[in-house]
C-alpha cells in the first residue's frame, strides 16, 4: 500500500504519495512548476535549475527532490520567479536564439517560458557565440546555436537494445551534443521524430520540413506553458 | 496642454516594426489626436526640430550611422523604446555576429554564389558609406533604453497599448498573446 502524505505549496495543502518528486506531486495537485531539462517518466537530471523551489526555506530542484511529510514548499514567489527568469535570460544570451526565423518558434519550451515570465529583454549581455549547424545526418539537422545542453536527447533517445544515440563531447563552454555516426544513420524515422519532440528547443530538427503550423495555431501562441496543469 | 511628441527611426531594421505601428488600423486616427510626430519616416521629418517625449527605435546598430542616429535620439527623447527583436537583440542582421567582418564582406561581394561582374574585386569602400561595426549591437548596449517591446514585428496591439500607457501614465496592458518573439 502506498502512503499518502501531506505537504504545502505556497501555503496550499497538498497530498501525494510519499516518494513522488515535488514537480510531479505539484502537478497532481494542479500546481505548475516550470521545468526544462526534466522529462516525465525518465530519471531526472536536475541540470537546468528552472524548477527550483524552496523546501523548508532552502533552494532545491523540484524535479529531483521527493516530497516528504510536512514539507513546506515555496514555488510561485517573486524571489523564486526572478531566479527562474534569470536562468531563462542566461540561456537566451548563451546561444543564438533568432526566434523570428526558428522552425520551433511557437512550440519551443524555452521561448514559452520566456513568454510566461514576461522576458522583454535579457538582463545579461548577448554573447553571440559562433556555433555550427550540422546537417550531415540523413535523419536530423542539429543546430548548436539553439542547443541548451539539457541532455534530454541523451537520456531519452535510445536504440531498441538500449544504446545511446546522442552524447556530449568536450567540456566547459565547448561542450556540445554529438550523434553516434552509425546509430544516427540507422535510426528509425520514428526515433528521429521522437528526438525532435524530446528536444525542448529548435536544436534537433526534422529534414525537409518546417513552419508547418501557422502562427496563431501553435502550441504556445494563445496559452502559457503550464496552463494545462493549472486548469485541472 | 500640448500633446506628447513622438519620434521614430529604423536603424538596422526592415521597416516591419513601422508597418506594425501602422497596423493599429483606425486607431491611427486616435493616435494623431493623442500625440504629435516629430523626426520619423512616417511624416518624413528628417532632423529633430524639438525635444521629444517618446522615441521608438526599430533595428539594432550595424554601422556608424546607426550609432550616430541612436545617440541623437537619446539626446532628444525623454523615453526611448526598443521596438522589436532587432532593436532588442540585433535580430536577423546579427546572424553575422561571430563571423569576422572581412569574411562577411568577401562572401557578399567577392565569393558568394550570386556575385556577378565584379572583375575588379571591389568591396564598396566609398567614404560616404557608413563604417560597418564589428558586429550588430542591441540598442541597449549603446545607449540607455527605457522600455522594450518584443516581437518580429511587435504586435500592433502591443505597440498601441504601450503608447497609450506612456501617454496616459496608466499601467500597461500586457495580455499573454501580445508578447511574442516572432
Ligand atoms: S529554439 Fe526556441 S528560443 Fe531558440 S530561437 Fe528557436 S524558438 Fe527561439
Ligand atoms: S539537442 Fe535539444 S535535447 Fe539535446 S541537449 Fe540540446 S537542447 Fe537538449
Ligand atoms: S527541470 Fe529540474 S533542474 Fe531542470
Amino acid at each position: 500500500m502506498s502512503t499518502l502524505i501531506k505537504f504545502t505549496i505556497d501555503g496550499v495543502e497538498c497530498m501525494a504519495e510519499a516518494g513522488t518528486y515535488i514537480v510531479e506531486a505539484a502537478r497532481e495537485n494542479g500546481i505548475y512548476i516550470p521545468t526544462l531539462c526534466n522529462i516525465r517518466g525518465v530519471k531526472p537530471r536536475g541540470s537546468c535549475r528552472i524548477c527550483s523551489v524552496k523546501v523548508n526555506g532552502r533552494p532545491m530542484t523540484s524535479c529531483t527532490t521527493p516530497v516528504a511529510d510536512g514539507m513546506e514548499i515555496e514555488n510561485n514567489t517573486p524571489e523564486i520567479n526572478d531566479i527562474r527568469k534569470a536562468i531563462i535570460e542566461a540561456l537566451f544570451v548563451e546561444g543564438n536564439h533568432f526566434c523570428p526565423a526558428c522552425e520551433k518558434s511557437g512550440c519551443c519550451e524555452l521561448q514559452a517560458l520566456a513568454y510566461r515570465f514576461k522576458m522583454m529583454v535579457p538582463r545579461f549581455p548577448y554573447n553571440f557565440p559562433r556555433k555550427e549547424v550540422d546537417a550531415s545526418s540523413p535523419k536530423l539537422i542539429k543546430d548548436h546555436n539553439r542547443c541548451i545542453l539539457c541532455k534530454r536527447c541523451i537520456r531519452a533517445i535510445k536504440t531498441e537494445d538500449g544504446k545511446n544515440v546522442f552524447a556530449f563531447v568536450k567540456r566547459g563552454r565547448n561542450v556540445r551534443i554529438i550523434m553516434d555516426p552509425v546509430l544516427g544513420e540507422q535510426m528509425s524515422d520514428e526515433l528521429a521524430q521522437k528526438a525532435v519532440e524530446i528536444c525542448p528547443v529548435g536544436a534537433l530538427l526534422p529534414r525537409e520540413k518546417g513552419y508547418q503550423t501557422p502562427i496563431g495555431k501553435r502550441k504556445y501562441d494563445l496559452e502559457p506553458i503550464g496552463s494545462d496543469i493549472e486548469k485541472k | 496642454m500640448s500633446k506628447p511628441i513622438v519620434a521614430t527611426t529604423s536603424l538596422a531594421g526592415c521597416f516591419g516594426c513601422h508597418m506594425s505601428l501602422l497596423d493599429i488600423d483606425e486607431r491611427i486616427l486616435d493616435l494623431i489626436e493623442l500625440v504629435e510626430f516629430n523626426k520619423s519616416p512616417i511624416d518624413d521629418i528628417k532632423t529633430f526640430t524639438k525635444q521629444c517625449d517618446i522615441g521608438l527605435i526599430e533595428g539594432g546598430c550595424c554601422n556608424s550611422e546607426n550609432i550616430h542616429v541612436l545617440k541623437d535620439f537619446r539626446k532628444h527623447c525623454k523615453i526611448l523604446v526598443s521596438l522589436g527583436e532587432c532593436a532588442i537583440m540585433g535580430g536577423l542582421p546579427a546572424l553575422r555576429n561571430g563571423i569576422a567582418i572581412k569574411e562577411c564582406l568577401d562572401e557578399a561581394y567577392l565569393n558568394g554564389p550570386t556575385v556577378r561582374d565584379n572583375d575588379k574585386q571591389i568591396v564598396p569602400n566609398d567614404d560616404e558609406l557608413p563604417m560597418l561595426l564589428d558586429k550588430v549591437y542591441p540598442c541597449h548596449e549603446i545607449v540607455k533604453i527605457d522600455y522594450y517591446l518584443p516581437g518580429c514585428p511587435p504586435r500592433a496591439d502591443l505597440i498601441w497599448n504601450a503608447l497609450v500607457a506612456l501617454v496616459t501614465g496608466d499601467e500597461m496592458k500586457l495580455p499573454y498573446e501580445v508578447i511574442k518573439f516572432d
